[in-house]
């Protein structure tokens, strides 16, 4: 495969992972993640984005080592490079060594508002749990002094040891979990939505509190959310996943002045520009793909209002497209001498005949008439129907015969007609 | 469907099987296995119990093949009184399955009434509703059937049942009142609720079939409770039903285990085991059918987990 | 402390309850009881006028106002005087009931104890290590679970008390020994003990292991089980502190409804051991219509379950400190 997204030529590479595919085994194997690869350098913040569904968080299992049965790597390497050693191929751990490496060196930071602490133990003990497992030699006053450390870093009084989660405020659980993550001082931080089910004023806390400890401390960050618009702040380069693929990658400044991907560009017109006239909110209307069929060509091809023949047949890898790397066949050369339609370059998206939400400004997303479940998650953003339960049982887009994995690149001879 | 208190899947995303139609997916459970293996077992007690009867002689018939080994003459032995064993067990199946069927559907009427009422209406009827279910739940049952049916002369296998149920709603009117508290506050109920409909018909519409796999398995659950509920009583001599439990009774008084005659005392008891299996089978697939999460990972969650 | 409270008074409602149902069953069912009590026992030992009129009193028959009748039940419930046994008359039946009850406590106390803790960790295994032998053992477990106490007693007592000849095949101690604290009656008791104490086990243990199991599998999936494993800790403290902590918890908040089936089949498992417990009493109570022995019975078994949930309730508040909410 290409590796196109490794552009961090030239600089310290902390993370880097190489062609990475996660399956979730069963009767219709789900191909969850497909060939990704990216470089994360020491200390900058790479934000995947992606509705559910997209595997970003898939994704961060697997370079965590945290699938499960039936989840499990098919495929692809992820390396840790410490600043004083030789690379670990992540995979290669196992038993103790995978126990002792966690924490020690990728740190993860869960969504602190659900589930993410141990409701019946001590906010002291589940600190002083990574201190045991990980520094045994610390003595029990060494523990308690570090555990005080740790909260304080975050801004909350030592008196709150002994509280139990249930008698904290989310946002107040969200610093515990980033504290505990901070423990053992890191090289690499993966947040799963640490900042979804917060009320914005507190997202805004715990965003600056990130930035400060990695002002201090220097870790590196995957952040991953399907907020797109909390990425381009504070991300330093961006990746946005679709149908478990990076479908784009680039430094998030570009990204947001000049999107490539169909994809990206429907999803940037779902929100309202930081700066700038406020425009009518669109989504991106249709629901992500059924990864448990084969895909013949471009996952996207349902969704995309500028499909075409090729796209149908060449399932398209990232290549140069304008300021960032793109994987639409738009950017390929041979298929498309005259380069992207006027109308994507622009930056529209006009939707196919599929079309069916365009909501007013802050007006809610549309109504799923199937699913009537509880909404789940309070501040999740008007990202159209990014209903899970349509997205996974229902959304079928018609794909037949057995395709080749993935798109050969470059595609042969200009792609199968 | 009903929920499950914590719809995180490993991923970290919501699973989409616990709610995802206000219809229970019946058609999964048909192919389930257990519940096949479950219905089978039952289903041939069940016909055992309405035509068994009319096809064995009577089981009382006295005679003096006295405590015999189980030969082709008879199929399972004879008692200390020469009487058949395996005639008594044909006509013992239907006392134990009626008893069981009569108090699993009187269990579960009360429980519905006083579990999904309670839990809709709320407040102080609410209150008390679930006061008096548990403390039908901390009384220990057996003593109080025990009590209350030997102050009762009549003892048919009705009568028998109707006590049985006394004990045997409160713990499945606990359940079914948790569930209704949580589909209560479900968007689809505050849209009726919103739209004016009525009370019994958000009950009788709304909540009830979202209930019904809930309640089916308290019914099997209250189905098995009576079985052995009556052979526990017909074993300490309250038994009027002519049951499984009458039988382990005069094998107990009739020193059938120092004699040796395990074909007296055995089968009646397998074949309780046996029908307690069989429904515990059923209730193990409504259970999966209820909670998928405890379904043995066949097929993978057909999530692009996120 | 206000679950403590409640809980307190929730109790005190259970018991209320209890003392009362027993009041009113003998008055609320039609019929002289009393005659029915001469009837059953008339080919026995004539009843003296003295046992008469206690049977009377006991059963209400007397011409007071209810309120009043129910007044002096409870006097004579504080005092401990629940009448004259029938049965082994003139003994009272609060004799009775402290003979056999210490038998019937020790033995199901500690078969249920045994019991919860091996279901629990066999559940907590079984549940961990999904898909493995352990697990596969879930299936047999219905099985047992839906065998009679009282039925698998009578199965083990024939193949290892009388085929195998291990066990004694009734009482519990030998009549050779003297009942006290001396060393050959408790070793005779243990003795004795085993197989009743064992199939209470074997029978009961299942519903723990399949109710922790589950649960287990649900708590498993849980966001902090994964926090835990991301942190490095050591299995089994993510078994033991993370996963199982969670889910016992309901296995714990639902022990009344468990032990009330440990409870019922305890009480046929004595009868088929001969057992000299309260379920012994028990059936002495109803071969010989003694009424009073009965409600002594009915509100001791009562009294004990209602304890025992008390204090597991009170064991829940430690291990779950959301209930220890203020407020």
């Amino acid at each position: 495969m290409t590796l196109d997204t490794t552009a961090v030529t030239g600089t310290d590479v902390v993370l880097s992972v190489r062609d990475l595919s996660v399956v979730y085994d069963g009767a219709d194997p789900v191909r969850a993640v497909r060939d990704v690869s990216f470089d994360l350098a020491r200390g900058e913040v790479l934000g995947i984005a992606g509705e559910s569904g997209c595997g970003k968080s898939t994704l961060a299992y697997a370079i965590t080592r945290l699938l499960k049965p039936p989840g499990r790597v098919a495929s692809g390497e992820v390396v840790f490079h410490p600043a004083d050693g030789p690379p670990v191929d992540l995979s290669t751990l196992h038993g103790e060594p995978l126990r002792r490496f966690r924490w020690n060196r990728v740190a993860m930071v869960f969504q602190g508002a659900m589930n993410a602490l141990n409701p019946v133990l001590s906010v002291r003990r589940q600190l002083a749990d990574v201190f045991t497992a990980h520094r045994p030699e610390l003595r029990r006053a060494e523990r308690e002094e570090r555990c005080r450390e740790l909260l304080d870093l975050v801004g909350i009084g030592p008196e709150r040891l002994s509280a139990y989660p249930h008698e904290l405020s989310g946002g107040m659980r969200q610093r515990v979990l980033i504290a505990m993550a901070m423990a053992l001082r890191p090289d690499v931080v993966v947040m799963d939505e640490p900042t979804t089910a917060l009320d914005v004023v507190v997202q805004r806390d715990i965003l600056e509190e990130i930035d400060r400890l990695r002002a201090r401390f220097g870790f590196a960050v995957v952040f991953i959310t399907h907020d797109l618009s909390l990425l381009l702040e504070i991300s330093d380069r961006l990746a946005v996943m679709y149908g478990g693929r990076i479908v784009e990658y680039g430094r998030a400044a570009d990204l947001h002045a000049a999107p490539a991907h169909p994809y990206t560009v429907g999803l940037l017109r779902s929100f309202p520009r930081l700066r700038g006239e406020r425009t009518v909110l669109h989504g991106v209307p249709g629901s992500p793909p059924d990864l448990s069929r084969p895909l013949t060509g471009c996952a996207f091809t349902a969704r995309c209002p500028y499909v075409f023949d090729a796209c149908h047949h060449t399932d398209p890898s990232l290549r140069v497209a304008g300021t960032t790397r793109a994987a639409c066949l738009h950017y390929d050369p041979a298929l498309r001498p005259d380069g992207p339609p006027e109308a994507l370059r622009a930056g529209r998206f006009d939707s196919g005949p599929a079309e069916c939400a365009v909501e007013e400004a802050g007006g809610d997303p549309p109504v799923d008439t199937t699913g009537r479940q509880p909404r789940r998650e309070a501040a999740e953003p008007p990202q159209a129907s990014t209903d899970p339960v349509t997205a996974q049982a229902e959304s079928a887009p018609e794909r037949d015969g057995a395709a080749p994995e993935t798109g050969p690149w470059p595609p042969t001879g200009g792609g199968t007609r | 469907m009903a929920t499950i208190e914590t719809p995180r899947d490993v991923t970290g995303e919501v699973v989409p099987v616990v709610v995802p139609t206000r219809r229970p997916r019946w058609r999964g459970l048909l192919r389930s296995r257990k519940l096949a293996a479950g219905l089978a077992v039952v289903g041939f007690f069940a016909v055992v119990a309405v035509l068994g009867p009319l096809l064995v002689d009577d089981p009382n018939l006295v005679s003096d093949d006295r405590l015999l080994a189980p030969s082709a003459e008879h199929l399972l032995g004879t008692t200390t009184t020469g009487q058949d064993v395996f005639r008594q067990l044909v006509v013992a199946t239907r006392g134990s399955m009626l008893v069981g069927l009569v108090v699993g559907l009187l269990a579960t009427v009360v429980s519905v009434l006083v579990g999904v009422l309670g839990g809709y209406a709320g407040g102080h009827a609410d209150e008390s509703l679930s006061l008096v279910s548990n403390v039908f739940l901390v009384l220990p049952g057996l003593p109080l059937v025990v009590l209350i049916t030997d102050y009762v002369q009549t003892r048919g296998a009705l009568a028998i049942a109707l006590i049985v149920s006394i004990t045997a709603w409160a713990g499945s009117a606990r359940v079914l009142r948790a569930q209704t508290l949580s589909l209560r506050s479900r968007d689809y109920v505050d849209a009726a609720r919103v739209s004016g409909e009525p009370g019994w018909r958000i009950v009788t519409f709304e909540i009830l079939p979202n209930l019904l796999p809930l309640i089916a398995a308290q019914f099997v659950f209250a189905v098995i409770g009576g079985i052995l509920t009556e052979a526990a009583l017909a074993f300490l001599g309250l038994g009027g039903a002519g049951s499984w439990g009458t039988m382990l009774y005069f094998a107990q008084n009739s020193q059938a285990l120092s004699q040796g005659a395990w074909w007296w005392f055995v089968p009646p008891g397998l074949c309780i085991a046996l029908v307690g299996a069989g429904l515990a089978l059923i209730n193990f697939s409504l259970d999966e059918l209820i909670n998928p999460r405890l379904r043995v990972a066949r097929r993978p969650r057909r999530t692009g987990p996120a | 402390m206000r679950y403590l409270r409640r809980k307190a008074l929730f109790y005190l409602v259970a018991v209320w309850a209890a003392v009362t149902l027993n009041f009113l069953i003998p008055r609320l069912i039609k019929g002289n009881p009393v005659d029915a009590v001469l009837a059953k026992t008339q080919n026995m030992t004539p009843m003296s006028p003295e046992a008469r009129r206690a049977l009377e009193l006991q059963f209400g028959v007397s011409d007071d106002p209810l309120w009043q009748q129910y007044l002096g039940y409870l006097g004579n419930l504080l005092r401990g005087e629940f009448g004259l046994s029938v049965a082994y008359y003139p003994t009272p039946v609060s004799k009775v009931l402290s003979q056999s009850l210490p038998w019937t406590v020790v033995m199901v106390g500690i078969a249920t104890v045994l019991s919860v803790l091996l279901g629990i960790t066999l559940g907590m295994l079984a549940g961990w290590r999904r898909g493995t032998w352990l697990d596969a053992l879930v299936p047999t477990t219905t099985f047992l679970a839906a065998i009679p106490y009282f039925w698998l007693a009578l199965v083990l007592l024939y193949l290892l008390g009388g085929v195998l000849g291990w066990f004694p095949l009734n009482s519990g101690y030998s009549y050779e020994t003297t009942i006290g604290f001396n060393w050959p009656f408790l070793r005779s008791a243990i003795y004795h003990g085993i197989l009743p104490a064992a199939s209470i086990v074997l029978a009961s243990v299942a519903g723990w292991l399949l109710g922790m199991r589950n649960m287990m599998v649900s708590t498993m999936a849980e966001d902090y089980v994964l926090t835990a494993e991301a942190k490095g800790l050591r299995p089994g403290r993510i078994m033991v502190q993370y996963a199982a902590r969670n889910a016992v918890l309901p296995s714990v908040a639902g022990f009344a409804i468990t032990l009330g089936f440990v409870v019922s089949g305890s009480i046929a498992t004595e009868i088929v051991f001969s057992y000299p417990g309260v379920g012994m009493s028990l059936v002495a109570a109803v071969a010989n219509a003694d009424y009073p022995l009965l409600q002594g019975i009915f509100l001791v078994i009562s009294l004990a379950v209602l304890g025992a949930n008390f204090v597991v309730d009170l064991l829940y508040a430690v291990i779950d400190p959301r209930t220890r909410q203020a407020g």
